[in-house]
């Protein structure tokens, strides 16, 4: 898609409420709001539940359920498996809960239990046969995901010196990646088949790396891209030679995007056509385009747009719906989720 | 409490004057008026030390001058003094503040808490928990610390 010679438009959609506290993160459920599919998104929020939102046939989205009475404390994060058929739950109670999704209805059919202290982050890896979780014991933790909604803890990761704010999996190849609040972002890989897993990389201060907490990071569709967001109020964009399917091949800082947000920035994702969206304190999303204008200093980044004024209060979670419209959904302490759609600025969508 | 005290006999201030604020001529009941310096500290003067019974005003933890405020911007900043360098109550105090002011100020508010530069002997680490939302959170899910800043600001004490 060509961005250079346009103006666009975040529109604002829908301003979903329902939630009685702070909404902490979203995802989209995969392969929905593509093909006729209507889209599917899970919200968790700080009074414990998680809300299941459907995209009806006008296009607007209402809740289909509230997952309660499981978590008994913040619901931090949460994640669908890639077949959709499971939702992750990472909560403050220490625990990782797995919900089934059966026609409207969802079951919890597993409790992962191990975590000291708060879960902050779940995700799955690109088969659906492994889970990531991570959290204030410093600890990152991974699931085999067994027959029978049988969850096995294959290997616990220490390595990071403070509490661990986020774990995400490569989507191209069974590397995990994880990022702290000392600072830092890990890279882990398997040894052979033998269930070892070890940190290969650490992308610190000293690689170009943040100066504060890393709240959050992402893949590009190719998975040889990464974004990571931070306290420092930076964005920073990082690459491997990950197409050459050498997991150990190390990752490098390509460039670093500062003074778009003057607040802490607490999420970053990149859409698969490569727009990367961002959500921060200052209560403002922006997107940002791969700028080809300068080719010989390699690849770098522009502002596409800012949302100034969002929502009334921080912007804590982003994410881009990977189907048919241009979907970005925003959760906020203000209690609401947002729905938003891309468009340019004659009002045109972009399809 | 059973554990010794971190500072046994800390340097008590006189409380400073309660200077009245609706002195200015009321031009207009329903014009809105800006949250300033004073207003702020008056939200916090009175909370209780978590360990001994004075107010952080009156052990100098926190003055007025130690407010600033940008009420266009919605942006408040309170820098405190911990008594002690080693104080490991600072983190608590801290979250008193906060709390007091979340429940305080408008939500619209963005609102920095920090010790004083050179008055803690971990000042980034202190700085960085408390301006961490994440861990306030959690903090405030935990019942004995809430019980804790509950206490710290019980209104009985003003």
């Amino acid at each position: 898609m060509n961005f250079e010679d346009e103006d666009f438009e975040l529109r604002e959609i829908q301003r979903l409420e329902g939630h009685t506290d702070k909404v902490w993160s979203v995802a989209w459920k995969p392969a929905t709001g593509i093909n006729g599919v209507p889209a599917v998104f899970a919200s968790c929020s700080g009074d414990k539940t998680v809300r299941i939102w459907e995209e009806n046939s006008t296009g607007s989205f209402q809740c289909q359920a509230v997952l309660e009475e499981t978590h008994t404390r913040t619901v931090r994060s949460c994640a669908w498996s890639p077949s959709g058929k499971f939702l992750a739950t990472a909560s403050f109670d220490a625990t990782t809960a797995i919900w089934e999704n059966v026609g409207v209805d969802f079951e919890c059919v597993s409790t992962l239990e191990g975590h000291d202290n708060e879960v902050k982050s779940v995700s799955w890896n690109n088969s659906g046969s492994l889970l990531a979780t991570c959290g204030r014991d410093k600890s990152v933790w991974i699931w085999e995901v067994l027959p029978g909604n049988e969850f096995d803890c294959v290997s616990v990761l220490q390595g990071h010196t403070q509490d661990v704010k986020m774990v995400q999996w490569n989507p191209s190849m069974d590397t995990l990646f994880s990022c702290s609040y000392d600072n830092t972002i890990k890279v882990w890989v398997e040894n052979g088949d033998s269930d070892d897993w070890h940190c290969i990389q650490t992308l610190g201060e000293s690689n170009s790396g943040h100066t504060s907490t890393v709240w959050s990071l992402s893949f590009d569709a190719s998975g040889d891209k990464m974004v990571s967001c931070s306290d420092d109020l930076t964005i920073k964009v990082w690459t491997s030679k990950m197409q050459e399917w050498d997991q150990n091949s190390p990752w490098k800082h390509v460039c670093t995007l500062s003074g778009y947000h003057d607040r802490t920035i607490f999420s970053v994702h990149w859409s698969r056509e490569g727009i990367i969206a961002s959500g921060a304190a200052d209560d403002a999303i922006c997107l940002f385009v791969e700028n080809n204008d300068n080719e010989v200093e390699g690849p770098s980044f522009k502002l596409l747009l800012k949302k100034e004024k969002a929502h009334e209060m921080d912007v804590n979670s982003v994410q881009w719906n990977s189907g048919d419209r241009r979907l970005l959904a925003s959760a906020s302490d203000d209690g609401t989720v947002k729905i938003w759609e891309l468009v340019r600025l004659s009002g045109q969508k972009l399809l | 409490m059973v554990s010794e005290l971190i500072n046994a006999n800390p340097v008590v201030y006189e409380k400073k004057e309660r200077r009245d604020r609706g002195g200015r001529a009321v031009l207009d009941e329903y014009a809105a008026e800006p949250i300033d310096q004073l207003e702020i500290f008056d939200h916090i003067r009175d909370i209780k030390d978590p360990e001994h019974p004075y107010s952080l005003e009156e052990l100098k933890v926190i003055t007025e001058d130690a407010v600033d405020v940008d009420d266009q911007r919605s942006y408040a900043r309170v820098t405190f003094t911990p008594t002690v360098e080693h104080c490991s109550m600072a983190t608590v105090i801290g979250l008193c503040l906060r709390v007091k002011l979340m429940r305080s100020l408008p939500s619209r508010y963005k609102v920095d808490i920090r010790v004083a530069p050179g008055s803690h002997a971990t000042e980034a680490a202190v700085n960085k928990q408390l301006n961490d939302k994440e861990r306030v959170a959690a903090a405030l899910e935990n019942p004995n610390l809430v019980d804790m800043v509950d206490e710290c600001l019980a209104p009985s004490y003003a």
